[in-house]
């Protein structure tokens, strides 16, 4: 049975006109398209109520086992693509379709019966082979998706899309698979692991094999019922457990380091680096509640309300798959707050996107990989539905572009998630596991999706990535076992909680574990989507969704029959020991796996690596020098990187939940870009949070240190400028680097490795500098593609996400000024750094282009910690006094841009004047590219009001400031030098430049 | 005595405890009910003067947006709202809401029950947020909008384009006075007539697009360091609820 959905006028569809327009874009032609959706049931159902469920009377018909594309009123189409997910893909429509029968038919009605559903696009206007091949691949991803194409002469001819479609096709062995791991030699194990996308080293794999060979295991299994021999079950669980997605690896390991100064060895970036700062700067911060050990971090700003925060990667699977790879990191995120502590409410969610230009020409784009606007128009839409859908606002972010990015995209995903200081009189970021505790499985159902994303992930790209590892995720599944466990936390139902993420219950359980000593795990027990998994692809599957608890046996009933009336389904899938093991059971009680818990998480070998840390000598060259500098100004505000990205912001929902104060975009037509996010801890009082980032990769070029002590005070110094508390911020730290352990793959792996430990000292130093606790981070380690015949590594990356406190939302500042009249005030020193600064990148456009490396413009910029420091405290009396109307902090393009910005916000003009600088030499040769672009951090553009200018010259009387000039109604933008004017313009080119279409908005 | 509301929750709605805390603020006493309570026992609306469905996307808007509780509201729980209305409560749907009131032809001519306006996906094809400016049926036939003068409220959805099933239809809405809200100037989402809000002729039923509820502190208010014209979301509570008390 097929019903079809159509708009009686198409012209009502949004969804096809917009698709229309995008799909003429891309043909370079005008086609027009009209949707028709497609829900199919595998045995015959009324019709009556089917057609009630799915249609909208008031604009739309069904067609019940007839085809919309022959009603009279949509004829004329050329081509017919009809896109359907492959067997095995989650569907959530086919979810949704199933439940809204089960409310009109009842349950038992529709209990055997399956669902799917398919999107047709009906396209008007001649196509031709080339661009039907085109627009059908534009429409579908062929890793999750099947497309069928049809012209008008073959659906003449009798060819039609199919009526049902076909069950997922999975005929797994459902036995275990048992390895004689003694009788291999280190080539055969090697073999093994890549054959089953393990990714387990060779040295890890000998640990596994004297793991076997030890009497002790021998006896314990023959005790246990278990051969000698390893099943799949659990050399599945040891690869997921010891991916360096779980375990990093690299970050545990000891370093052989190789500096300018001489050798020295480092044992554990983890430990010495980001753990030993915090343990450092914890006798000072009072707010620290839980770091490094639960999913997020905790700390409390406000008295009463815990905050947890999170920020994770999701960069392999967007790669694959644009849209169900974001969806997931959003929605995976989510879980790791909902999993932190007894479960938080996630109340912001943060997206910083880096990406290939979207301009980037087809051909430059190795066979195998997806178009950088491909690519971005995925991610976006699918940050869209993952945070829209899941009632979260999407505060805050960025989007970068670099060359760098083609290969993997780095998708970064964070959240922040509230919950009560104390529960019951608990704090509520403990708990616990008692011996005898149900291990309870809350969620989605498990399929194939997502097997091996742990190890994956782990791995560069190649050709043989696996089908598996993409997942879809579905919001509201998620949104609905959200509002079940928090309900539940609040009646007591259970005593732990965690999320179900990499490495799927294998990650999880196997953590749990660890709180008592012990998990029996039924296999049997997990709820599949469909039959014949493997019991090891029923441990390691990243189906979505999901959650692990511990349930009190005399709360189960309750637990399980609230779940089941909220419609969330619930599955007790073991039991929680103290015998020091793994037990996992399946086929029918049957053992097939036994792990003692210390080797399982303490039994891998540590790595050992070389990194050299001394710097790139790439001498600097000389700024050009130009007599106007406007050309150059309006470059880099229409440089992708710098340019208004509204179109996409405008459509996250960042009002959700009433707690947005400072938005993403701001000033008095909203069109401006601000520094962060604030917004309402409470609805019931005026304290709140800030959101801040710092990210600043084309500075590690020069030297990763440098980017780290950047990024962390580019976070700190929006967090200044927005008003927050500078002695209440937490940071979170996410590494994104290109594979830097030296291989033959790899011959500079000891460089990228010396870059890391680069950049976990800078950020380190800085973070002590500023008493910037870290509380929680991520690494991803492997961010190559290896396609086309070549290597493409991600740039090292740092992402620094911040949330603070601010006292009181009513004083919260902005990066738009007010008004006429008022004076404006650069703060802070310009030594004038452009190393890595945007004024290098649009001068190195045209070497780019013909592959040529860019300038280098001498070294990247680094901050005065102990000024900075001392300037951050007055300013933030400037802002809680309000004394400062505006404050602006300066970043991409250093001043100019800072300037422009802030005068687009308020649609005000100013003649700005540079002389003396403080901090820059004024005999420099290049003084004006220095004053104008310069991104020396610690520097902020504030404006005040006239009859404030001696106070507010006594007030930063100790620090470095220049009076620029006075805001006037107008269009002039002028920024000068003695007798000269170096950037000449107006306010509606500086607008129309920073307004430059980028790739002409996501499309849906 | 004071006036209870309930707000529903659950199945992907997503606005409920802002929404509670708004009929808080003015003055009511919210109760938050899972929509899966509601529907194992309908009577529970028995006891509200208020009765407030959320934005959100109700089971994803898989199947159409609120399409899956406009059914429900039709076939298991009219009878429970219909009897909540004949008793002079008062029913509210915002966004998510909005789109269930009018697809289960709760709205605009309750009694009847036909569906005979949607909301659809905006003209854009995109889902849109921003501040956008209306106008309230100020005169006093709509208990929830009366005296509130224009003012810039939140919208953030995909599907918020008025439309009505002919022309017969919106002439009898403009007819009888049932544009409660209309967008000024910017029209976010090409909703015919510029509508943004429906009310039934007993003016105690309101849909809307717009969030009032996501505007509770003048600081929520993008022009917050500016100044701005009009009040906050508040008022459009406070009216409902002194409408329900002076009922009581």
């Amino acid at each position: 049975m097929r019903i079809e959905t159509s708009y009686l006028d198409p012209a009502l569809d949004g969804r096809a006109a917009s698709l229309s327009a995008s799909a003429s874009v891309r043909l370079g032609f005008p086609v027009r398209v009209v949707l028709v959706d497609a829900i199919l049931v595998d045995r015959p159902l009324p019709s009556g109520p089917c057609v009630d469920a799915f249609v909208d009377p008031v604009v739309q018909v069904a067609e019940v086992d007839a085809w919309a594309a022959e009603r009279p009123a949509l004829a004329g189409w050329s081509t017919l693509i009809e896109v359907a997910w492959r067997p095995g893909v989650t569907d959530t429509l086919a979810l949704t379709a199933r439940e809204a029968l089960e409310f009109a038919l009842g349950r038992d009605a529709v209990g055997g019966v399956r669902f799917s559903t398919a999107r047709q696009f009906l396209v008007y206007g001649e196509l031709g082979p080339e661009g039907r091949e085109g627009l059908a691949a534009s429409l579908h991803n062929p890793l999750v998706q099947t497309a069928m194409v049809l012209d008008a002469a073959e659906w003449a001819a009798g060819a039609r899309p199919p009526t049902a479609h076909a069950a997922p096709g999975v005929h797994d062995p459902a036995e275990p698979a048992w390895f004689d791991l003694a009788g291999m030699d280190d080539a055969a194990l090697e073999r093994l692991s890549a054959e089953r996308t393990l990714a387990l080293s060779r040295g890890e794999l000998a640990a596994i094999r004297a793991h076997y060979a030890d009497p002790e295991t021998r006896r314990r299994r023959e005790g246990a019922g278990l051969p000698p021999l390893a099943s799949d079950v659990e050399l599945e669980m040891l690869a997921q457990t010891w991916s360096e997605h779980c375990k990093h690896k690299i970050f545990n390991a000891d370093i052989e380091c190789r500096a300018p100064e001489g050798s020295r060895t480092i044992r554990s970036l983890f430990k010495t680096c980001i753990r030993a700062t915090t343990e450092a700067l914890a006798p000072s911060k009072p707010f620290l509640r839980s770091v490094f050990t639960d999913n997020a971090g905790v700390v409390v700003f406000h008295p009463g309300q815990a905050l947890c925060v999170k920020a994770e990667t999701h960069n392999s699977p967007s790669a694959l798959d644009p849209y169900g790879g974001a969806i997931t990191g959003i929605v995976g995120v989510n879980r790791d707050v909902l999993g932190t502590g007894m479960g938080a409410k996630p109340i912001f969610n943060t997206d910083v996107l880096c990406f290939a230009p979207p301009d980037t020409p087809d051909d430059e784009v190795p066979e195998g990989l997806i178009a950088p606007r491909d690519v971005l128009a995925g991610v976006h839409r699918g940050i869209v539905d993952g945070g829209n859908q899941s009632g979260i606002p999407t505060v805050a972010g960025a989007f970068l572009f670099d060359e760098s990015w083609l290969g993997k995209p780095l998708v970064f995903c964070g959240t922040g998630g509230v919950m009560p200081e104390f529960l019951d009189g608990k704090p509520s970021w403990e708990k616990e596991i008692r011996p005898g505790d149900l291990a309870v499985m809350l969620g989605g159902r498990v399929g194939k999706d997502g097997i091996h994303g742990a190890t994956f992930s782990s791995q560069a790209l190649d050709e043989s990535s696996p089908v598996g590892a993409v997942q879809i995720g579905d919001p509201i599944i998620q949104k609905r076992m959200t509002d079940f466990l928090l309900e539940a936390r609040d009646a007591g139902l259970y005593r732990f909680v965690t999320d179900n993420g990499a490495g799927g219950l294998s990650s999880s359980l196997g953590e749990m574990a660890r709180e008592c000593g012990g998990v029996r795990v039924d296999l049997d027990a997990c709820p599949l989507k469909y039959p014949g998994l493997s019991p090891w692809e029923i441990l390691v599957s990243e189906s979505q969704e999901r959650m692990s608890l511990a349930v009190p046996p005399e709360s189960l009933a309750a637990f399980m029959s609230l779940a089941a009336l909220r419609g969330v389904e619930a599955s007790v899938v073991g039991e929680f020991l103290d015998s020091g093991l793994v037990e996992l059971r399946a086929n029918g009680g049957k053992a097939v796996g036994l792990l003692p818990l210390d080797f399982l998480h303490d039994g891998l070998p540590v790595l050992s690596l070389k990194a050299d840390l001394r710097l790139d000598s790439r001498a600097a060259e000389p700024v050009p020098a130009r007599a106007d500098w406007t050309e150059a100004l309006l470059g880099i505000l229409a440089e992708p990187n710098v340019a208004s990205k509204e179109c996409w912001i405008r459509q996250y929902d960042h009002e959700v939940q009433a707690r947005s104060i400072e938005k993403p975009m701001v000033g008095i037509r909203r069109d401006a870009p601000g520094d962060g996010a604030v917004l309402r801890a409470d609805l019931g009082n005026f304290k709140g949070y800030t959101v801040t980032h710092g990210i600043c990769p084309r500075y590690a070029e020069d030297d990763a240190s440098r980017m780290a002590a950047c990024a962390v005070d580019e976070a700190y110094r929006a967090h200044v400028a927005l008003g927050g508390d500078p002695e209440r911020a937490a940071l979170l730290d996410n590494f994104c680097w290109p594979d830097p352990v030296e291989s033959e793959a790899v011959p500079d792996g000891a460089a990228k490795l010396g870059a890391l430990v680069r950049a976990c000292e800078g950020l380190s130093e800085a973070c002590l500098a500023y008493g910037l606790p870290l509380v929680s981070g991520k690494d991803s380690m492997k961010n190559d593609a290896r396609a086309g015949g070549r290597t493409i590594s991600s740039r090292p990356t740092l992402l620094v996400t911040l949330a603070g406190a601010i006292d009181d939302i009513r004083k919260a500042s902005s990066t738009d000024f007010l008004e006429a009249g008022e004076l404006v005030y650069l703060l802070g020193a310009t030594p004038g750094a452009l190393g890595g600064s945007m004024l290098e990148r649009i001068d190195g456009a045209a070497r780019r282009a013909r592959n040529v490396a860019g300038p280098r413009y001498g070294r990247a910029p680094v901050p005065d910690f102990a000024a900075a420091k001392a300037l951050y405290a007055t300013v933030h009396k400037g802002i809680s006094g309000r004394m400062l109307r505006s404050c602006h902090d300066l970043s991409d393009g250093g001043l100019a841009v800072a300037l422009a910005e802030s005068c687009l916000g308020g649609r005000l003009g100013i003649v700005a004047r540079v002389d003396g600088l403080p901090g820059l030499d004024p005999g420099a040769p290049d003084y004006a590219a220095r004053a104008l672009f310069a991104e020396d951090p610690s520097r902020f553009v504030v404006s005040v009001r006239r009859v404030d200018r001696e106070r507010f010259e006594t007030t930063f009387a100790a620090h470095p400031f220049r009076l620029l000039g006075v805001l006037e109604d107008g269009p002039r933008f002028e920024i000068r030098r003695g007798g000269e004017a170096l950037v000449s313009t107006t306010l509606d080119a500086l607008e129309s430049a920073f307004k430059t279409p980028l790739a002409g908005g996501g499309r849906r | 005595m004071s006036v209870r509301a309930i707000v529903l929750s659950g199945y992907g709605f997503n606005s409920d405890p802002e929404l509670a805390e708004a009929f808080r603020m003015a003055g009511a006493a919210p109760v938050r009910l899972h929509l899966s309570d509601l529907l194992a026992d309908p009577a529970l609306l028995s006891g509200a003067s208020i009765v407030a469905l959320p934005g959100g996307f109700s089971f994803g808007d898989h199947l159409g947006s609120a399409q899956v509780v406009a059914n429900l509201l039709r076939t298991r729980l009219a009878a429970a709202l219909s009897e909540h209305h004949a008793r002079g409560g008062l029913t509210l749907g915002i966004c998510n809401g909005f789109q269930a009131l009018v697809k289960s032809g709760f709205l605009p001519w309750p009694e009847s029950g036909e569906r005979s306006v949607t909301l659809v996906h905006n003209e854009s094809g995109r889902f849109v947020d921003d501040w956008v400016r209306v106008s309230f049926d100020a005169t006093g036939a709509c208990a929830w909008t009366r005296g509130l003068s224009p003012r810039e409220l939140p919208v953030r959805h995909g599907e918020g384009r008025f439309v009505a099933r002919d022309a017969a239809v919106l002439e009898r809405l403009e007819r009888e006075g049932l544009v409660a809200l209309r967008y000024e100037g910017r029209n976010p989402n090409g909703s015919t007539g510029g509508i943004a809000g429906l009310r039934d002729p007993s003016g105690r039923v309101i849909g809307l697009m717009p969030h009032p509820e996501a505007f509770l502190a003048p600081e929520n208010h993008p022009g917050r360091r500016r100044g701005f014209d009009g009040g906050t979301g508040l008022a459009f509570f406070e009216n409902s609820v002194k409408a329900a008390a002076a009922a009581l």
